[in-house]
């Protein structure tokens, strides 16, 4: 009997052996991937090949949100001049895959529109592509100006490039050329074999998603070491990365109040987001809770006294903030600078492949919580808050919707927690993990999809690790929603959207 | 109007009053203390399990310049380290940043400071940040430093636009490769005197990157470092309380 062309899994189920995996021809490959991608709940979560004696085997996810499975179908070629038929015109999401795998690996896609650099890995294949030589976009006219900016931005904030096209103040093609933040993570991930140094790098992908990096991590970790997570651990895992997205929805509030210059707004909302990290801070000793996950068990198991602390500050900081919001999102100067502004449609949102909560204020309801639960989440339904209209005012909007939200969670959790057996266990490093397999993770960060990969050899040793922040899809969303709108708006646009320059770099 | 005159009345007074008495929650992670008990055998282990290499095993002590804070140690020796919640962390000399078994504070080195820092940074301090690879939690605790709660505005420091408006600059990060020709480019446009300061341990060391073949901190090897403020990421009142002993306040 010949293998399936596929294999299907759920989200931090048992690894896949990988010689259960069949090794189609691309052809083969390319019309089921195409034929999977015409249907609207599927999407792509990553697509990377690993090289292995002199060819490349290629793997490829592809994520149904309306069955919670997860397709992996695979290929393999010889790595020498290699030439693949491109998915991009089919499928525009995969851009930003077969670019990556151009980057590293050298492949040529024929028939892709837009094959440029990703982000100038040290390990790339064209060493002649430099980060001073990106091969901008260009328009010849005498009508039009270019406007650049950054590596290095006026605020503190990380560092990438902006290149605009203007007609006079109008932005007619925004380029963002990106690579500055690479710190060669993927890599470290297999030079680091401790446990504890992978923990700690997954905390460092992104620093503002520590917490839903590092679930990401230990999931993965104990889905290939075959680890069972006891339910009250689950549930405070899925509390910390609750406060997070809490957190960081407050925090970029008070961003987007600065940037329209409403200066109550800033500092109401300042100060609410040092609540809300002083907690996570409480509990772990770190506020943006790195140390909190660990595989297997918890430092810091949650204790009576802790949640009660939570239930407290969270009650007082949702109160709080919603008046504020409700005063914000009513003010006609504050409208005038966010309603209509930097608009993506969903069908944009859906060629991009935007994910998370960019994805879901263009009415695409992709929320990893509730389509690939995870943890808690899997007895727990989240409801994710969708959004129509794609603006800057969505954002905004969706952010305090999504912190009213979280806010019941965690209190319907922490309520839940107190019926649970308290099992704390300390965190698990001297795991075996199984040999010659492969296995992903999915969490919901509060951008959105997180996914991480890896795949062991015989040995059970990590041969390959693969992360992707949903900034990588986001960040064409940002380039989009700019286009027709004035220069001057691209400061709000781009805090609505706050994507990770690291986590995407990596 | 009057709805924002309530919101104002709930906000309250939000800022510390005293950013060098403030006190952290207990579990914060700050400077580590040594118990002068740990023997051989136990240092060992200790180099071995520390992620970063902070564990210094002969001439024992712990690298805050390399430490990234996660407490295994302590966990994995308890009763012998301990890490307390004290946020005065920061040093304008590297080797005072290494704790030693019994020592109660990071060193500091007067006698290191330059006459022009003093005399001409002491009122008004302002910096120019480049992130060269910081993961971005470091950035948002430098932004955090200047917020309603912290406002270190108040000392005269602020972070500016410009590196034509700054007085030095503040790194984050490992410095990687592809931020290594900004870096150059931002410090040297910078107007002397100027002051380095590099805030968290990635920025220190390289931290668990210092061997990552993306980074490269040749820049580093070229101007002495004015200040060292150590974190994962670092705390604003780490940092804020580093500038006011640089500035001798």
């Amino acid at each position: 009997m010949s293998q399936p062309e596929y294999i299907k899994r759920a989200n931090t189920d048992v690894p896949c052996r990988l010689e259960d995996i069949s090794k189609s021809d691309y052809e083969v490959f390319y019309n089921l991937v195409a034929e999977l991608l015409k249907k609207e709940s599927n999407h792509c979560l990553a697509y990377y090949p690993i090289e292995n004696e002199g060819k490349l085997v290629f793997y490829c996810f592809i994520g149904d949100d309306s069955d919670q499975s997860v397709t992996i179908l695979s290929h393999r070629h010889n790595k020498y001049g290699l030439i693949l038929k491109s998915l991009t015109p089919l499928c525009n999401a995969m851009h930003i895959f077969e670019r990556e795998i151009h980057e590293t690996f050298g492949v040529a896609f024929e028939g892709h529109p837009w094959l440029k650099p990703v982000r100038y890995p040290f390990d790339r294949y064209d060493k002649a592509k430099v980060m001073d030589n990106y091969p901008f976009f260009e328009i010849e006219s005498e009508e039009l100006h270019e406007v650049g900016v950054g590596p290095i931005h006026a605020g503190v904030i990380e560092p990438g490039h902006f290149r605009f096209i203007c007609n006079g103040e109008k932005v007619l093609h925004l380029e963002i050329h990106l690579g500055y933040q690479h710190r060669g993570i993927e890599w470290l991930y297999l030079d680091k074999d401790s446990p504890l140094q992978r923990c700690i790098l997954s905390e460092c992908i992104a620093g503002d998603t520590a917490v839903g990096h590092a679930l990401a991590h230990a999931q993965l970790i104990e889905s290939l070491a075959g680890i069972q997570i006891e339910e009250d651990l689950q549930i405070e895992r899925c509390i910390a990365l609750e406060l997070e997205r809490i957190a960081v929805h407050i925090g970029d509030t008070a961003a987007l109040c600065t940037d329209v210059a409403y200066q109550l707004g800033q500092v109401v909302c300042e100060a609410l987001r040092t609540t809300i990290i002083n907690t996570t801070q409480q509990w772990c000793g770190n506020r943006f809770g790195k140390g909190l996950i660990r595989p297997g068990g918890s430092h810091y198991p949650l204790s009576e006294d802790m949640a009660t602390k939570i239930e407290k500050n969270l009650e007082n900081t949702g109160t709080r903030f919603r008046k504020m919001t409700e005063t914000l999102y009513s003010m006609p100067s504050v409208l005038s600078r966010f309603d209509e502004i930097g608009t993506v449609t969903t069908q944009q949102a859906l060629a991009v492949g935007a994910v998370g909560m960019a994805a879901r204020t263009c009415n695409v309801p992709r929320d990893i919580r509730a389509s690939h639960p995870f943890q808690y989440f899997k007895t727990y339904p989240v409801h994710p808050v969708v959004l129509e209209t794609g603006d800057v005012l969505a954002r905004g909007m969706l952010r305090s919707m999504e912190v009213t939200e979280s806010i019941k969670i965690i209190r319907e959790l922490i309520a839940t927690w107190r019926q649970k057996e308290n099992k704390a266990k300390a965190p698990v490093y001297d795991y075996h993990l199984k040999p010659g397999s492969i296995a992903f993770s999915m969490t919901e960060g509060w951008r959105g999809e997180i996914f991480h990969s890896a795949i062991t050899n015989s040995k059970g040793q990590i041969v390959h690790y693969k992360v992707k922040d949903p900034s990588v899809h986001n960040w064409m969303a940002l380039a989009l929603a700019v286009r027709n709108q004035e220069i001057s708006d691209f400061p709000v646009c781009n805090k609505s959207f706050n994507l990770s320059y690291c986590g995407y770099d990596l | 109007m009057i709805r924002e005159f309530n919101i104002l009345r709930s906000h309250g007074i939000q800022y510390v009053p005293d950013l060098k008495k403030a006190e952290l929650t207990p579990l914060f992670r700050g400077r580590p203390v040594i118990s002068p008990s740990v023997t051989d055998d136990e240092k060992t282990m200790l180099r071995k399990l520390c992620p970063s290499g902070a564990i210094l095993e002969n001439d024992f002590g712990i690298d805050l310049g390399k430490c990234v804070f996660c407490k295994e140690c302590a966990f994995a020796c308890p009763g012998k380290i301990s890490f307390t919640n004290d946020y005065k962390i920061a040093s304008n000399n590297r080797n005072g940043l290494i704790i030693r078994p019994g020592n109660e504070s990071v060193g500091f080195d007067e006698t290191r400071i330059r006459k022009e820092v003093r005399k001409l940074f002491r009122n008004s301090l302002k910096l120019r940040q480049i992130s060269a690879g910081g993961d971005n939690s470091c950035e948002m605790e430098l932004n955090a430093s200047g917020n309603v709660n912290f406002d270190m505005g108040r000392y005269g420091i602020e972070f500016v636009a410009s590196p034509r408006h700054a007085d030095g600059i503040v790194i984050t990060g490992p410095i990687t490769e592809n931020m290594a020709a900004a870096t150059q480019i931002c410090y040297d446009a910078v107007p002397h005197p100027k002051i380095i300061i590099l805030v968290g341990t990635d920025a220190i060391s390289g931290g668990l990157f210092s061997e990552s073949k993306a980074i490269n901190r040749s820049f580093l090897d070229k101007y002495p470092v004015d200040l060292y403020v150590p974190g994962n990421p670092a705390h604003p009142l780490t940092f804020i309380n580093g500038l006011l002993k640089l500035q001798g306040k």
